[in-house]
């Protein structure tokens, strides 16, 4: 960090926990940055004289003496096209090699919009996911985690969706990434010859968990520049969320506050809700979408976590494992994308939300006819012909590994429809019947 | 009341948005300050006195507030500003004019005038000189939009007062005096079309709050039919995630018989609001062939905008219902959600270091729910005439779970439950009101009963109780069969069990994206729960259960395509006929 001539030091900490320490100092702006002994801190609370710094990397070996400047500004992102193809730490500190970015400073964590300045997300984004694009199709200006157990590869799918979503820039905003992971996007997105529009702000496992509470900011302020200064397309990729509450949560402990529920912040709602709501479609063009990855302990959606998350973001995507055909798929009852209305039948063939709604229930009939043999009941001819659907379909459609457009997807909708049922058993409008019922 | 001399202090110390200040003179809990931050002011609200120490929270971020800023103390309460203009307009939570503020971005210590006090409005007295009168009352009238908009005297003013003189009809401003009153010692006040009121206290400029009696029309049938809400009531819709809350309130907004709708979308996503922006403008008001929106008005309090004023919000939107029912207008009130703006209250109870209640919350939630709530309700004026609000809330209960503080504290308030069911969201049974879980305390209302009985039919209240009784008696078939297995039961299973789907599919579910069936008038609900009982009253022969399923599918495969048809049209009537011939093919001799 550099220091200035006139910048005064102070030595005298009175007061220090796990993480913070506390100084007499005059003339502090709250939440400005500081070091104490060459660490980063953040002023957390003022009372008089006495200023409280939470130090990022822990408050281990700090001694009453040790030395405390303060920065005089909040933290800030500099800003500018440099910034893309770079790899940053939580702090915006190139961890690449490269030099230190020139532009702009800019305050992360900055305002929100106005929203009657925004616009009502329309561009569908297109992943070649049939589980994704033909099920819960994806909006630009949309906000979406995956609910994810921590074996399920949330990671690789993330990875593909990215590259697939022919954004101009991709951020990716890594919390407690373990280092295999990081070099794992680092070696996908090198191999895919797109590191030049993509930027990261990574916090590694081997980093102080407590520094992963910039990297949503840091990812989010440079996705505005590109968004709203540049108008350009951003996919931001936040993973994983519950890391990131967890940290939220060791600080709110340290700060004595009371916890509510799973011993959370009472604030976690809104600490949320201002990191995903920066997700947003500018009129002028520019849009932010973010995609996270919240993971989940045993499945279970009702931690405070989880559920926080669902009340604040459009929709949630569930990856399974489909013994049936031993691949992965994205779960169709589970799954949501609460945008999917603005643009299925309007951007993609009019059949869509028919053939969409049809195939979904025919899988879940397939759901019941399975219950029904567990309990050894006997099967009806209907149970078996939906059951052979279900097996083709979730291989050929809800798998991950499917990389097709929409039109071949709804195409090979209406071939498994033909194969295995007849008319009135699919249910669909009788003029889409006419024109794709296969002969 | 009045102080010569304005307090002024001295920040002291911060700690997010709760910032303590110190002070040179008095204040008064929930006084309004201003903080100077660099030539920005930050409104704050005066939450707790400790000695010389004021503690405030902060409407705005307090980023790189310094100790020794000084601070403005206003002498009043959090207010808001009460005139023509107000309709269709889009505010935040302390009513600042989102559409006049600059740039694409919110900038802290923004503060926009909520109505145009220089726009000119045709102005017809209704008052005369001579007249007693007291706060409330209509001096004149102005036309906003489609509404007479009353000016009334200010709810301020106390006792009673005699019109000196009052404009003659013609276009004045809204700052211009339009009637000078006196007072009972002969002084002379001025009244313009614009008044304040702090948001905080309910405005009570009415003679009467009788207990609500008139159906409230939805158009929704598992409100309107099942779990009626009454002018002037107050219901609560509770529900996990996806489970379609937001639906159903866009669809109270569009279709509720009122004459006008207050949304506060209190923390909750702003692509929502930006919905109803997009789509209300677009959308007709079926009962006045106007656009929806010159008759909603948005507070908008986002998730991602500052907390502290999510309070502020919901207490704003119920003060501008109450202004406009003291004009005798139907108010319909939804906020979304409660349990944000209840969050809101833990976070500074939290930082207050209060001794938490359950779930962290502050001890005093249910109070302040419950005070909320009783704001809403019918009312007759000083004049005679008639007003009302009707709220209704949603909560978002954490992990589904209903048996959390906001849930249980609101149920204690809220005369109508909407439960929303995670299974029936799940298996598509939209709108997943639960049929069995949901209640409307109103239907057991005699004042309710009797309205029913006279403005629907004298049979209508026992027809909804058979209703229910029906539901709850296929619930119970339904789960003997899951145990006994399908030839495990008596038929009369399979046919009790299948009678429920009938009302659960032609009643219940209800298509909101459907340009007919999102709204059905009552007159044809009576028709339709009429024909639906008429086939649960039935008796059937069937051989064996393996039939009872496939013509029950029939039954309401027909249903349902009435319910998509126009109301008697052609083809509405080619299905009843249809329907009546699948009835007759096996009724019982």
């Amino acid at each position: 960090m550099e220091t200035k001539a006139f910048q005064k030091i102070y030595t005298k900490v009175t007061q220090i926990t796990k993480a913070t320490c506390t100084l007499q100092a005059s003339g502090i702006g709250y939440e400005e940055m500081a070091t104490v002994n060459g660490r980063l801190a953040q002023v957390v609370k003022i009372n008089g004289d006495n200023v409280t710094l939470q130090i990022f990397s822990g408050t281990e070996g700090i001694p009453t003496n040790a030395e405390v400047i303060f920065l005089g500004r909040p933290p800030v992102l500099k800003v500018g096209e440099e910034l893309a193809g770079r790899f940053f730490n939580a702090y915006g500190q190139p961890i690449d090699g490269g030099p230190e970015v020139e532009g702009e400073e800019r305050e992360i964590g900055g305002p929100s919009v106005n929203p009657v300045r925004r616009k009502q997300p329309s561009e569908l984004i297109a992943t070649g996911i049939a589980g994704i694009d033909l099920n819960n199709t994806l909006v630009t200006g949309q906000k979406i985690p995956f609910f994810a157990d921590p074996d399920q590869p949330f990671n690789q799918v993330m990875a593909m969706v990215a590259l697939r979503a022919k954004a101009d820039k991709i951020i990716l905003g890594g919390m407690g990434l373990t280092n295999d992971d990081y070099l794992y996007y680092k070696n996908v997105f090198d191999n895919a010859g797109a590191l030049d529009r993509i930027i990261s702000f990574v916090n590694t496992t081997e980093n102080p968990p407590v520094e992963r509470l910039l990297v949503p900011d840091m990812a989010l302020t440079a996705a505005e520049y590109f968004a709203y200064d540049k108008k350009e397309t951003v996919l931001v990729l936040l993973t994983d969320m519950t890391l990131y509450a967890d940290a939220l949560s060791i600080v709110s402990n340290r700060m004595d506050q009371i916890p509510s529920k799973d011993s959370m912040p009472g604030s976690l709602y809104s600490d949320l809700a201002k990191i995903y709501e920066k997700a947003v479609q500018f009129p002028e063009g520019g849009s932010i979408t973010i995609i996270a990855v919240t993971t989940l302990s045993g499945g279970d959606i009702t931690h405070a976590i989880p559920d926080n998350t669902g009340y604040i973001t459009e929709g949630q995507l569930f990856l399974r494992r489909d013994s049936d055909i031993g691949k992965v798929i994205v779960d169709p009852f589970r799954s949501l994308s609460r945008l999917k209305q603005l643009v299925i039948g309007k951007q993609t063939r009019k059949d869509h939300p028919q053939v969409m709604n049809a195939a979904v229930r025919l899988y879940a009939d397939a759901s019941n006819a399975k219950t029904k043999l567990e309990n050894g009941f006997d099967l009806t001819d209907y149970d078996v012909r939906t059951m052979n659907f279900a097996r083709e379909y979730s291989n050929d459609l809800l798998a991950i590994d499917v990389n097709i457009d929409t039109t071949m997807m709804l195409d090979k909708a209406w071939e498994l429809f033909g194969k295995h049922f007849s008319k009135a058993e699919v249910g669909i409008k009788q003029e889409f019947v006419d024109l794709y019922w296969p002969a | 009341m009045e102080k010569n001399k304005l307090t002024t202090g001295k920040v002291a110390g911060i700690i997010a948005n709760l910032v303590i200040v110190d002070v040179d003179g008095p204040v008064s809990q929930n006084e309004i300050c201003y903080i100077n931050l660099g030539g920005v002011r930050l409104m704050a609200e005066v939450i707790k006195v400790l000695g010389t120490k004021a503690y405030t929270q902060v409407f705005e971020s307090t980023r790189g507030l310094k100790i020794g800023e000084s601070v403005d103390f206003m002498g009043h309460m959090l207010e808001v500003t009460l005139g023509p203009g107000i309709l269709s307009r889009n505010f935040d939570g302390l009513q600042n004019d989102l559409d006049k503020m600059e740039g694409t971005f919110l900038k802290r210590g923004e503060y926009t005038a909520p109505i145009n006090v220089d726009q000119e409005w045709p102005f017809t007295p209704l008052a005369k000189a001579g007249d007693s009168v007291m706060a409330g009352d209509w001096l004149g009238e102005v036309k906003e939009n489609w509404i007479g908009h009353k000016i009334m005297v200010p709810f301020k003013f106390e006792g009673k007062y005699t019109v000196k003189s009052v404009k003659a009809g013609g276009t004045y401003k809204a700052s211009d005096t339009i009637a000078v009153l006196t007072d009972r010692d002969g002084r002379e006040v001025n009244v313009s079309m614009v008044q304040k009121w702090p948001v905080k206290v309910p405005i009570k400029a009415y003679t009467d709050k009788p207990r609500p009696f008139r159906l409230m029309e939805t158009g929704v049938r598992i409100i309107d039919t099942m779990n009626p809400i009454v002018e002037g009531g107050t219901g609560f819709v509770p529900g996990p995630f996806g489970s379609g809350k937001t639906v159903l309130q866009h669809a109270l907004s569009k279709q509720a018989e009122a004459d006008l709708i207050i949304v506060a979308a209190c923390g909750e996503r702003a692509n929502e609001v930006v919905e109803i922006f997009t789509e209300f403008p677009e959308l007709d008001d079926p009962r006045t062939g106007r656009k929806l929106m010159e008759r909603t008005t948005i507070i908008a309090n986002t998730s991602n905008m500052p907390v502290a004023a999510r309070e502020a919000s919901v207490y704003t939107a119920m003060t501008l219902g109450e202004y406009y029912r003291s004009m005798g207008l139907k108010v319909l009130l939804l906020a979304d959600s409660t349990s944000r703006w209840a969050q809101a209250l833990r976070e500074m109870s939290n930082r207050m270091e209060e001794l938490p209640g359950p779930d962290a919350f502050p001890m005093d939630l249910p109070a302040i729910i419950s005070s909320f709530y009783a704001r809403a309700g019918y009312v007759y004026l000083n004049n005679g005439s008639t007003g009302s609000i009707t709220f209704i809330g949603t909560v978002s209960p954490a992990g589904g779970n209903l048996k959390e503080p906001v849930t249980e504290s609101t149920k204690k308030a809220a005369r109508c439950f909407f439960a929303l069911s995670q299974q029936r969201a799940d298996s598509k049974r939209y709108p997943a009101v639960d049929p069995i879980d949901s209640y409307s305390k109103y239907l057991e209302y005699p004042e309710l009963q009797e309205y029913l009985a006279e403005n629907i039919s004298p049979e209508w209240l026992a027809n909804v109780l058979e209703t229910k009784n029906l539901l709850l008696r296929g619930k119970e078939a339904y789960e003997q069969i899951n145990i006994l297995g399908d030839d495990g039961v008596p038929i009369d299973y399979h046919l009790r069990y299948w009678k429920s789907e009938v009302i659960d599919f032609v009643i219940l579910q209800q298509d909101a994206f459907d340009k007919i069936d999102a709204s059905t008038p009552i007159e044809r609900q009576k028709d339709m729960l009429g024909k639906v009982l008429e086939v649960c009253r039935t008796g059937f022969d069937f051989e064996s259960f393996e039939e009872v399923n496939p013509y029950f599918k029939r039954v309401i495969n027909v249903f349902k395509q009435m319910n998509y048809s126009l109301y008697q049209s052609g083809d509405f009537k080619k299905y009843e006929a249809e329907l009546d011939a699948i009835i007759k093919e096996r009724k019982a001799a």
